[in-house]
């Protein structure tokens, strides 16, 4: 599967799941701010790529867990070194420019763009292949 | 109590599918408001089972499964609705009938996919119609509220839907 059949089904996912149209979903539209979605939505959108893709995505795979509420990882309302380095090796399908240059936690789901979830389907498909 | 929209399950295999039935009654006093009449106009009353609550029913009935799934140990939260179609009025002296199936199901949640028949309890011998379609999303919200407590009490799954569950012939999960 090429990333542009990839990107075809993840938008074709995501205009399900977050009642969209075709094109509002770009290769950097961010899932929370642009798109909309909220928290539940991530379950919905892991659902359905997993129906796409047929693929299993285990808890915090896609979507990180417990990084915001370790207080090694986040002080202050900022996202600490190490939590960027938890954040990293947890998620390697995202983009961290952004979160580096401005760690405030409330800039977290900033990390899930269209293309962080292509990247994510990208690498499964490899690693199942 | 909670107020329950099934009035019995017909069926339920746990990971996989339900059915329960809910009797519409004229007795039901929300039916008298939806939609009452209006003398001024001439228009006259039309009682008919609200949408919302054909929903609630199918929250109910999948929510059952999806909890009965994992032996009631999760708290099981309608998170959302995925797709809600209703075309047939319900109206008092038919049966609703909802069947729902678990099309996923993870440690964080389930997805169901439900169908929703009208039968006319004056003549059941007539073959249902499809009175819509309903997809749901619950959430396991002790796996899911990262940093929230919500206690050991499964405040979801109260005595009223172990009446349900046991007048259904449901045997509660084994402790």
């Amino acid at each position: 599967m090429t990333r542009e059949d990839i990107f075809d089904k993840v938008r074709g996912v995501l205009i399900e799941a977050l009642a969209l149209d075709e094109d509002e979903v770009t290769p950097n539209a961010k899932l929370t701010s642009d798109l909309g979605a909220e928290s539940i939505d991530f379950l919905d959108i892991q659902f359905q790529l997993e129906q796409a893709f047929g693929f299993k995505i285990e808890q915090g795979e896609l979507f990180p867990e417990n990084v915001q509420q370790d207080p090694e990882f986040v002080q202050g309302g900022k996202v600490t070194e190490k939590g960027i380095v938890a954040l990293k090796e947890k998620l390697p399908h995202a983009d961290f420019t952004e979160l580096q240059s401005d760690p405030r936690v409330s800039r977290v789901p900033e990390l899930f763009t269209v293309d962080a979830i292509v990247n994510f389907c990208q690498r499964k498909l490899a690693a199942s292949a | 109590m909670r107020w329950l929209w099934i009035d019995r399950i017909t069926d339920l295999i746990a990971g996989e599918r339900a059915s329960a039935i809910k009797a519409v009654s004229l007795a039901e006093e929300h039916l008298h408001d939806h939609f009452e009449g209006d003398p001024s106009t001439g228009r006259s009353a039309l009682p008919v089972m609200p949408g919302t609550l054909i929903l609630e029913g199918m929250a109910q009935t999948a929510g059952i499964l999806v909890g009965y799934s994992s032996g009631f140990r999760e708290k099981v939260v309608l998170a959302k609705v995925v797709r809600a179609d209703l075309s047939l009025d319900a109206l008092p002296g038919h049966v609703i009938r909802y069947d729902v199936r678990i099309t996923q199901i993870s440690p964080q949640g389930a997805a169901t996919a439900g169908d929703v028949w009208l039968s006319d309890a004056a003549d059941l011998n007539s073959p249902p119609r499809r009175l819509g379609t309903i997809d749901l999303i619950f959430s396991h919200i002790d796996q899911n509220m990262a940093g929230s407590e919500f206690g050991d009490h499964n405040f979801v799954f109260g005595e009223s839907f172990w009446t349900l569950l046991r007048l259904s012939g449901v045997q509660p999960p084994s402790a």
